[in-house]
């Protein structure tokens, strides 16, 4: 993880430095005596973790969390415990150390903001690998798993037994049901205006009275799903 | 009176030598200025700013390993938000206490 330090108090910083050249895991990237240089290098330079101290003339930590858009971990140091509560306001805020900061301690801080670290990286993963499963879906057309770009789609029209599923390059029929394939697509994206039809709001070319103009097709809107489209829709 | 050690420092090093050198280094320039400012702070009756001086200071205090003194050092702090300076004079003698032991380092 890389990290800076901000403390008004250089024995502060030569200490925290110390503790971290202990951590194989850490780099002190730069250290700062005042918020105001730590915001100006912030604004350049991403970083995993800050060494705070709260206690500091004209900028408190607090003030200074408080100007950052997406802050990074921070473990607070400071000399006063009685700023504890007001530090669990903040999620970003993984420890509190109060000085003198034991080797101890600070190691336990630093174990706790790595797991934090750990489980973003496993939220971000999983975020991407449901997003790329969220863009495609897979249908049977005579025994062939055919992928179609979820996005491409600009209608669904159910035929009986089967669906037809209308894309940007190409028109498919398959044996499935307009519930069944409703279920897979992205509500935000997809609405169902009919019994008979579930259409990609994004596709729309215009609207009049009871039914939606999409590419070439005219889809009738049934009385009870109107006001779910016009909710949906960008209206000035 | 209790007296100034290095075992938090020592504790801190793990037998760094040069970084003993450089804290104590460092201690031995900041501190006598913090000293300084709290005593002019004092002079001014600006106990707010009194307040900030021995947050401060209470660090130095604990880095030298003299508990009982941080205990009065945050006593202190809390009095003076109250604008009550009775325990200045204790809080006198540990820095005085601290300057005789910094000169010997």
């Amino acid at each position: 993880m890389n990290c800076i330090i901000i403390d008004d108090e250089a024995t502060a910083r030569l200490i925290i430095n110390q503790l971290c050249s202990n951590i194989k895991s850490l780099t002190v990237v730069d250290d700062f005596p005042n918020a105001i240089q730590a915001i100006k290098f912030l604004n350049q330079n991403e970083i995993d973790l800050i060494f705070l101290d709260i206690h500091m003339p004209d900028f408190t930590g607090f003030d200074f969390i408080d100007t950052l858009k997406n802050p990074p971990k921070i473990i607070l140091t400071t000399s006063d415990a009685n700023f504890a509560i007001q530090a669990f306001e903040y999620d970003c805020i993984v420890d509190y150390l109060v000085k003198p900061i034991t080797p101890e301690r600070f190691q336990k801080a630093i174990l706790k903001a790595e797991s934090i670290k750990t489980e973003v990286k496993k939220s971000i993963k999983i975020d991407k690998e449901s997003t790329l499963s969220d863009n495609h879906l897979y249908v049977n057309i005579d025994r062939r798993l055919i992928k179609i770009d979820i996005p491409s789609i600009y209608l669904v029209e159910a035929k009986g037994d089967y669906i037809r599923v209308k894309t940007e390059d190409k028109n498919y029929t398959v044996h499935s049901t307009l519930k069944k394939i409703e279920d897979k697509l992205p509500k935000d994206l997809f609405l169902k205006v009919h019994r008979s039809f579930i259409i990609n709001i994004k596709k729309i070319i215009d609207i009049e009275d009871n039914s939606v103009l999409i590419k070439k097709d005219v889809i009738p809107v049934s009385r009870s799903n109107r006001p779910e489209l016009m909710k949906r829709l960008n209206l000035l | 009176m209790e007296q100034p050690n290095l075992s938090y420092i020592n504790s801190m090093s793990g037998g760094d030598k040069a970084f003993e050198q450089k804290l104590i280094e460092i201690i031995k320039l900041e501190f006598p200025e913090e000293k300084k400012i709290y005593f002019s702070n004092f002079n001014a009756k600006d106990f707010k700013q009194i307040a900030e001086n021995v947050h401060k200071l209470k660090h130095k205090i604990s880095i030298l390993g003299l508990e009982k003194s941080y205990e009065v050092a945050v006593a202190y702090e809390n009095n003076l938000h109250d604008g009550n300076t009775d325990l200045h004079e204790q809080f006198e003698a540990i820095l005085t206490t601290i300057t005789n032991y910094l000169e010997l380092l």
